[in-house]
């Protein structure tokens, strides 16, 4: 049996263009080129992008010198990564501080295959499994592990302090960040990208015909997607929530001991991570390959259904490159926030948001399944939405007198109240 | 089913088996407390890898949310705060009889488990649920159907476990 598999191993069937078709695998690994690899090829771009529209928001320059823009300055970065001395320290743990950034980049490169870039076959997810939205979470989760384990093993209290960190944000963050996709899994009833592409593309909120069914033009899916991508941010360690490499108290991190090539290694990790995660956003909350929310078809002109679909990739990638600038945009605008902050926005604030919001799309399906109608749905979710917000106030008139002597710890950003000086009358 | 196909999944079975079966010895293996737990995250992947190729996606992708994705960072975390120092540390001096009791009773615990486990499975065959059985929906469906009551139980049982951890931690909330 062996032998014999050996021998058909090597045929020509099994290696042709049909067998490509046929073969699952091979279809797979089509799909990881045509998919993952500009991934990897795109991180240099990203890069420089980040730089030059960093530098054009804080009224500066950038790197303008090598190649046209600009644009070869992140090679020459990487040859000089390259050539770089690669130091080891002496008291690393080396085996883990060898692995570690390699974990670091394997979990953007395993979400990057669950991109949909358009509803040619070639294009869909590697594996279009009816898990797709969980297995975002499972490897998203995995993400904890490079971060921490460099910490760990850069014997360093410094880079131990960013690595431990790093894992009490991600794992707070995760928790409302698969909240607000079970919401929106809730609403588009289904757990693949495709799908949920899929259920935009209908009318809006399911009443209004011509205009596609976009997650974060609906209530529900706003309030999600706003979850969504505050989680992410802080998933890919980006600022506001950099607090893992915070200078001014760690140096930088868990990355403090890495050189060279291994550092470079952890700063692709970081672009690819936000990259996928624009990409789900795109897909999950903003209908995914489709420039416009307007349904063509509907509108009298199906060209421009085809037009779409024939341009699905680009489409995707200029949606994504938004969201990318969007990540940068906050960098340059938001101030890192404290730790305490951190942890309380992403406890009292982001978690019980996504599980309330949760409930109300249930809210809203029960009552639009059992009215038969959607606008049913629709008031019995401003209805519950009243309700909760309510109880919401109850709560914490209830409670303020608990938290009276406490320290307001919530974040609060650009209310035009003046910093108190802490060293008092100068 | 083509010939090809039982060899891809013979020989993905043998490379996930092996790792996993590696792995679980590192646990016990490694005198460093951190490399034991990546160990053990590494077994928790491949077993998730093995339920994959079982058709059972839903128990594989809850294999890695739940234990890789999430207690094994905990384990972790525990270990680094505890901060055991240096591996020599913890060595042990040999202890000889201790090691030759512990294999034979291994060796013991062994043939028990394959008398019972292994020995009836010897003659099956590789087989593969139909293809939506380990599908969300269908394990959706029987939870709230058939084992609606098990499920509740368990879920009060977690809900004891978390008030009982804060009652324990803060006493003072």
């Amino acid at each position: 049996m062996v032998w014999d598999a050996i021998r058909r191993f090597f045929s020509y069937e099994f290696w042709s263009y049909e067998g490509l078709q046929n073969h699952g695998v091979w279809g797979a690994i089509a799909r990881v080129v045509i998919v993952v690899l500009p991934i990897l090829m795109l991180v240099p771009g990203l890069i420089w992008w980040e730089r030059r529209l960093l530098s054009w928001m804080q009224d500066r320059i950038g790197p303008n010198r090598v190649g046209p823009f600009g644009l070869l300055q992140t090679i020459a970065d990487g040859v000089k990564l390259f050539l770089k001395e690669d130091i080891t320290p002496t008291a690393v743990d080396k085996l883990i501080y060898f692995t570690a950034p390699a974990l670091a980049l394997f979990p953007a490169f395993a979400l990057g295959g669950t991109l949909p870039w358009g509803p040619n076959k070639y294009l869909t997810p590697i594996a279009d499994v009816n898990i797709g939205i969980l297995y975002v979470l499972a490897v998203s989760s995995l993400g904890v592990y490079g971060i921490v384990l460099a910490g760990y093993a850069s014997n360093n209290k410094y880079s131990l302090m960013g690595g431990l960190r790093s894992s009490a944000q991600l794992i707070s963050y995760e928790l409302a960040m698969g909240m607000a996709l079970a919401g929106a899994v809730l609403a588009s009833g289904s757990l693949t990208m495709t799908g949920m592409v899929h259920f935009q593309e209908g009318p809006w909120l399911g009443m209004v015909k011509g205009v596609q069914n976009w997650l974060i033009l609906t209530p529900y899916g706003f309030v999600a997607a706003l979850i969504f991508a505050i989680c992410a941010i802080a998933e890919t360690n980006r600022a506001p929530f950099d607090l893992p490499e915070a200078e001014n108290e760690l140096i930088a991190g868990y990355h403090t001991e890495y050189s060279s090539m291994k550092f470079a290694v952890f700063f692709m990790g970081e672009y690819a991570a936000m990259f996928v995660f624009s990409g789900i956003f795109t897909a999950v909350f903003c209908g995914g390959y489709h420039a416009l929310p307007i349904d063509w078809t509907f509108a009298g002109l199906p060209i421009v259904d085809t037009a779409n679909s024939v341009a699905a990739g680009f489409i995707f990638l200029g949606k994504v490159a938004f969201f990318f600038s969007c990540f940068i945009w906050l960098r340059a605008t938001l101030p890192r926030l404290r730790y305490d902050q951190l942890m309380s926005l992403g406890w009292r604030s982001l978690l019980p948001l996504a599980v309330a919001n949760f409930m109300l799309v249930g809210v809203w399906i029960v009552a639009a399944d059992v009215y038969k109608s959607e606008m049913a749905g629709l008031v019995a979710y401003l209805i519950g939405f009243a309700v909760m917000f309510g109880v919401y106030l109850l709560v914490k008139r209830a409670s303020a007198d608990r938290f009276e002597g406490m320290e307001n710890r919530g974040v609060v950003m650009n209310t035009g109240v003046e910093p108190v000086s802490l060293l008092g009358e100068v | 089913m083509p010939p090809t196909d039982e060899l891809a999944k013979l020989t993905l079975f043998g490379a996930l088996a092996g790792v996993a079966a590696l792995s679980a010895v590192g646990v016990v293996a490694f005198g460093n407390a951190v490399r034991s737990a990546l160990c053990l995250i590494a077994n928790f992947f491949c077993l998730a890898f093995l339920y994959f190729t079982l058709n059972a996606e839903l128990l594989g992708i809850t294999q890695v949310i739940v234990y890789t994705g999430a207690i094994m960072v905990l384990f972790l975390f525990v270990i680094m705060l505890l901060n055991f120092g240096s591996p020599q540390f913890l060595k042990e001096p040999p202890d000889y009889l201790r090691k030759g009791i512990g294999i034979l009773f291994g060796v013991v615990l062994f043939g028990l488990i394959s008398s019972q486990v292994l020995m009836p499975l010897a003659k099956v065959k590789a087989t593969t649920a139909p293809d939506d059985y380990g599908a969300p929906q269908q394990i959706g469906l029987s939870l709230f159907t058939t084992y609606v009551w098990p499920f509740e139980v368990a879920s009060i049982l977690l809900l004891i476990g978390i008030v009982g951890s804060i009652m324990l931690a803060k006493r003072k909330i």
